[in-house]
């Protein structure tokens, strides 16, 4: 199948779960039985019938459902996700906000992921069944095992209160001046502008919250590159590519680890669209202020604009992610290109 | 004890969960202090011979509150998993058998919600039906039973066209007869299989759910809750530390089970 058709056909697909979402989304927070009325005003003004609807009709609450769904699918379409009724923003503004903050711990967290996932499982799959396979399969199973709470308070407690290694809770210290905005990742804009104090700063505070999300991750990488690398190892192709007289490292490098890779990218893909819309523990421990943040506080004032907008997006960049993992596929493997 | 010697961690992780299940079953005998019991002059005591897991900050006893904690999260993840499961299994099972337009319809809902990540999903019907462990629970069945749907439906699929299928089909048995009697019964395993990996990660979702304040009540003796109102308490390690490494350790058992469990089942991996 050439490029072009297959691209557009799984384009094609995206479009209905999009849809689904929106109305998922809506009939979420539409079965909240909380009246916003009551979450939202203060409670001197409950008592204000005038006030009340005021309210009601400014957020569109006394028409029915029905209308009130295709009113926000309309304003979707243009790009307005609502208003927030916490903050009192454009819900897209804040979420362009709250997002490069998401957007960046989610990075470092599934670079390390890979790291020490592919690491761990590739080395475990060589030397199979040895001490080292044992320990670091053991690792990887406390990996997926431990709360992150518990992770993130045991790791704070030693690296940053005992040790001092690494930065409190937050993105920046509070003393320190925000990097001017060009990727809205501090690390990286820090380093742009030349400013090493934030640089460290940030990096000391981001280290931390990304490998207690990579430790979930690569231990979830590890075993699927483990168990991938052993069933393309006993495959024919690569006892021929062994029988001509090839090393074993070579057998592994250049014609085991790119079949069995397939399997590992969509598990990244997962996991790195999982970290993407919001580790909420993670950011919630770390005072972190991405998306998880935002939707934890959506979620308990009732805010429903917020709860479905974000949702929204949350699942859209999901949706997005795993379609970057289906092109992917395309260049992996070679049975989609020639099919 | 072949299959001791060969599967120890199996055993170990087994053995381990019985022994968190019956060490919740008797809280209430072998606990030493009431759970709920405040005493001011108790605040923040470290471990001691008479209180050997500290106090927390209400001076109430964590040895008494980490063995009362399992008895809600426990069955929670127990109850999540088996309701999740049946009804996935149920889903994927009538899709598989009936195809068409309804297995296309029921199928586009289980990919839905499986895009919908699963704590934002679970915080806004917590949001939605107000906190409490049966809030919590229903959550977690909601995001719970899609990968059981999809793996049933596969195997149903498969089975379908087996020749015992037909020969049912032939002596005059009907739909729901071959679907619940004929079918299912050969597709089960992987679906227990699946459960008994899960049942971990729905702990530790519930865990963390509470954690987040949208399970129990704040004085529930409860594992995750416990862990959350020892946040920010670094120098005060017991209060956060016993109740968390109560869950990581059950939660590791399940693991060490499911893990064996998969290998057992997985000829293609037994002698590796």
């Amino acid at each position: 199948m050439p490029f072009h058709l297959y691209f557009l056909r799984r384009l094609f697909f995206v479009i209905p779960t999009l849809l689904g979402i929106t109305a998922l989304a809506f009939i979420i927070a539409n079965a909240i039985p909380a009246d916003p009325v009551v979450a939202n005003l203060p409670q001197s003004v409950l008592n204000n019938k005038e006030v009340v609807d005021a309210f009601r009709a400014k957020w569109g609450l006394d028409r029915p459902p029905i209308e009130q769904y295709f009113t926000y699918l309309g304003n979707l379409l243009q790009g307005d996700l609502g208003t927030s009724i916490r903050s009192r923003n454009p819900v897209a503004q804040d979420l362009a906000a709250f997002f490069p903050a998401t957007f960046e711990l989610a990075t470092y967290g599934i670079f390390f992921g890979i790291f020490f996932g592919v690491g761990f499982g590739v080395i475990s799959a060589i030397w199979r069944n040895s001490i080292i396979d044992y320990v670091l399969r053991t690792f990887s199973l406390i990996g997926v095992s431990f709360p992150v709470f518990l992770l993130a308070l045991v790791g704070l407690s030693i690296f940053y209160v005992q040790l001092g290694w690494v930065g409190g809770p937050g993105r920046l210290s509070v003393r320190l001046p925000e990097p001017p905005t060009i990727t809205g990742w501090f690390t990286v804009d820090a380093l742009l502008s030349g400013q090493w104090n934030i640089f460290t700063n940030a990096f000391s505070r981001i280290i931390l919250p990304s490998l207690i999300l990579a430790s979930f991750v690569s231990g979830i990488i590890a075993r699927i590159t483990r168990s991938s690398l052993l069933n393309v190892l006993s495959l024919d192709y690569v006892r021929t590519a062994r029988s001509k007289g090839l090393r074993e490292r070579g057998a592994i490098w250049r014609h085991a680890l790119p079949n069995a890779m397939i399997p590992v990218v969509t598990v990244i893909g997962l996991s790195y669209s999982n970290l993407l819309t919001g580790a909420v523990l993670t950011e919630q421990i770390f005072a972190w202020p991405g998306i998880g943040r935002y939707m934890f506080r959506a979620s308990t004032s009732y805010d429903f604009p917020a709860i479905m907008g974000g949702s929204m997006v949350i699942a859209a960049i999901y949706v997005g992610v795993n379609f970057v993992v289906d092109i992917l596929y395309y260049f992996l493997d070679p049975r989609i290109r020639f099919a | 004890m072949g299959f001791a010697r060969r599967n120890p961690l199996v055993v170990f992780g087994l053995l381990v969960v019985i022994l968190w299940i019956v060490l919740a079953l008797l809280a209430p005998i072998i606990a030493p202090y009431d759970p709920q019991k405040q005493d001011v002059m108790l605040s923040l005591e470290p471990p001691s011979p008479a209180y050997p897991f500290g106090n927390d900050e209400l001076g109430r006893d964590m040895l008494s509150r980490v063995l009362y904690g399992g008895r809600s999260t426990i069955p929670a993840g127990l109850v999540v998993v088996l309701i999740g499961s049946l009804i996935g299994t149920l889903v994927g099972a009538i899709a598989g058998y009936l195809g068409g337009l309804w297995d296309e319809i029921m199928m586009r809902l289980t990919e839905l919600v499986m895009a919908f990540p699963t704590i934002i999903l679970a915080l806004a019907i917590t949001a939605a039906l107000g906190p409490s462990i049966r809030t919590a629970i229903i959550a977690l069945v909601i995001v719970w039973w899609p990968s059981y749907a999809r793996v049933v439906r596969s195997l149903v699929l498969e089975a379908k066209s087996q020749d015992y299928v037909e020969a049912m089909r032939a002596v005059g048995a009907t739909g729901p007869y071959i679907l619940f009697r004929t079918i299912l019964p050969n597709c089960i395993s992987p679906a227990i299989i699946l459960a008994t990996l899960d049942i971990g990660t729905a702990i530790l979702t519930f865990a963390g759910l509470s954690f987040l304040g949208l399970g129990p009540e704040p004085s529930s003796p409860e594992w995750g809750r416990m862990v959350s109102s020892g946040v920010n308490l670094f120098d005060q390690w017991w209060t956060w530390l016993f109740p968390g490494l109560g869950i990581a350790i059950l939660v590791l058992a399940f693991n060490f089970i499911g893990d064996g469990l998969r290998d057992l089942l997985d000829p293609r991996l037994r002698n590796r």
